[in-house]
């Protein structure tokens, strides 16, 4: 299954979990916040919420700003 | 004036945003610092209690032990103010803002800044509106940039803003408070804070917009681009600290001609 997670193609096996992609990416208990294709996915459904083929997925942080 | 409280006591003297009440008037950016180290002392010698903070995309794959802003500037301890920077639609900043929200585990509290365009990063008013009447209407507590025109700003507090922030010229201009009249009147109009945000070049732009009776002074790359910027914290600090004691001291009216601070009686030539 091919999604593209923060604008960059990324290839995850069938039904993948956004737990599981916040693991692969090394982002385990960082304050992060997630949106697939412009919706919030909350923390708290990580577990539970399956990618599928074409998803946009952003994740995001905090940094320096104004 | 909403929360100005006619006090000599400066501990008494706070002001309320979304109900939750502030003692420091300075509020700072977290952007263009040299590294998180200088970010972290220059917002500690501010005494700033409200930082904001940009949000965007993490770096997959890269710096994955670095620390984190939000490690260095930890949100029990500081009221994190998630911005909408770079935003240009309304559309872009309401999704920035229910991202930030998610990312502060359900902090309504924004502030909302939709620009015009990269030159003068002017606000975009239109936009901001209709992002402000989006967010309210989500149940954001908004704290908004904007233009320094009264109406407008009237009509951000009316639609709901728990803030509202003209702009004392252009970000990261340092051109100072251009249109102090303009300031006045919104500060005049207002039932919401009034806060200066943007246009700061030094500590006398800061006493300025709290004389004019401002609320609080939101400022960045006037500290974080100083040659000292830890110095520059400081100094920001107390000028926004002398500029509301002068508002609240109130000023002598200016006169055209000279009145003698001696006595006149008991000359002896």
């Amino acid at each position: 299954m091919q999604i593209t997670v923060n604008g960059k193609p990324a290839v995850l096996p069938e039904s993948s979990t956004a737990q599981e992609l916040i693991q692969r990416l090394e982002l385990s208990g960082k304050r992060i916040a997630l949106e697939v294709n412009g919706t919030i996915v909350p923390r708290s459904t990580y577990h539970s919420h399956q990618f599928h083929e074409g998803d946009h997925v952003e994740v995001v942080h905090a940094i320096g700003g104004g | 004036m909403n929360t100005a409280i006619k006090s000599q006591d400066p501990l008494a003297d706070v002001f309320t945003i979304a109900g939750r009440s502030y003692r420091a008037r300075l509020l700072i950016g977290t952007g263009k610092y040299k590294d998180l180290e200088e970010t972290r002392r220059a917002v500690e010698a501010s005494g700033a209690e409200i930082v904001t903070v940009a949000i965007r995309r993490t770096n997959i794959g890269q710096h994955k032990d670095a620390p984190n802003l939000l490690e260095v500037l930890p949100p029990d301890r500081y009221t994190i103010l998630p911005n909408t920077a770079g935003c240009y639609t309304a559309e872009d900043a309401v999704r920035t803002c229910r991202l930030a929200r998610e990312l502060l585990d359900g902090q309504a509290l924004v502030k909302l800044e939709v620009l015009g365009d990269e030159k003068t990063l002017y606000p975009n008013v239109t936009e901001t509106l209709k992002a402000a009447e989006t967010l309210v209407g989500e149940d954001f507590q908004v704290m908004v940039y904007t233009s320094d025109d009264p109406l407008i700003a009237k009509r951000l507090e009316q639609i709901g803003c728990v803030a509202v922030m003209p702009l004392g010229a252009p970000i990261g201009s340092g051109l100072g408070i251009r249109n102090p009249y303009n300031i006045l009147s919104i500060v005049e109009n207002a039932s919401v804070p009034i806060l200066v945000d943007a246009g700061v070049g030094t500590a006398s732009d800061a006493a300025i917009a709290m004389e004019l009776g401002c609320d609080g002074v939101l400022m960045n790359t006037a500290v974080a681009l100083a040659r000292n910027p830890v110095l520059m914290a400081m100094a920001m600090q107390k000028a926004v600290a002398a500029g509301r004691q002068a508002y609240l001291a109130g000023r002598i009216p200016r006169k055209r001609f000279a009145s003698a601070s001696s006595p006149l009686d008991g000359k002896f030539f």
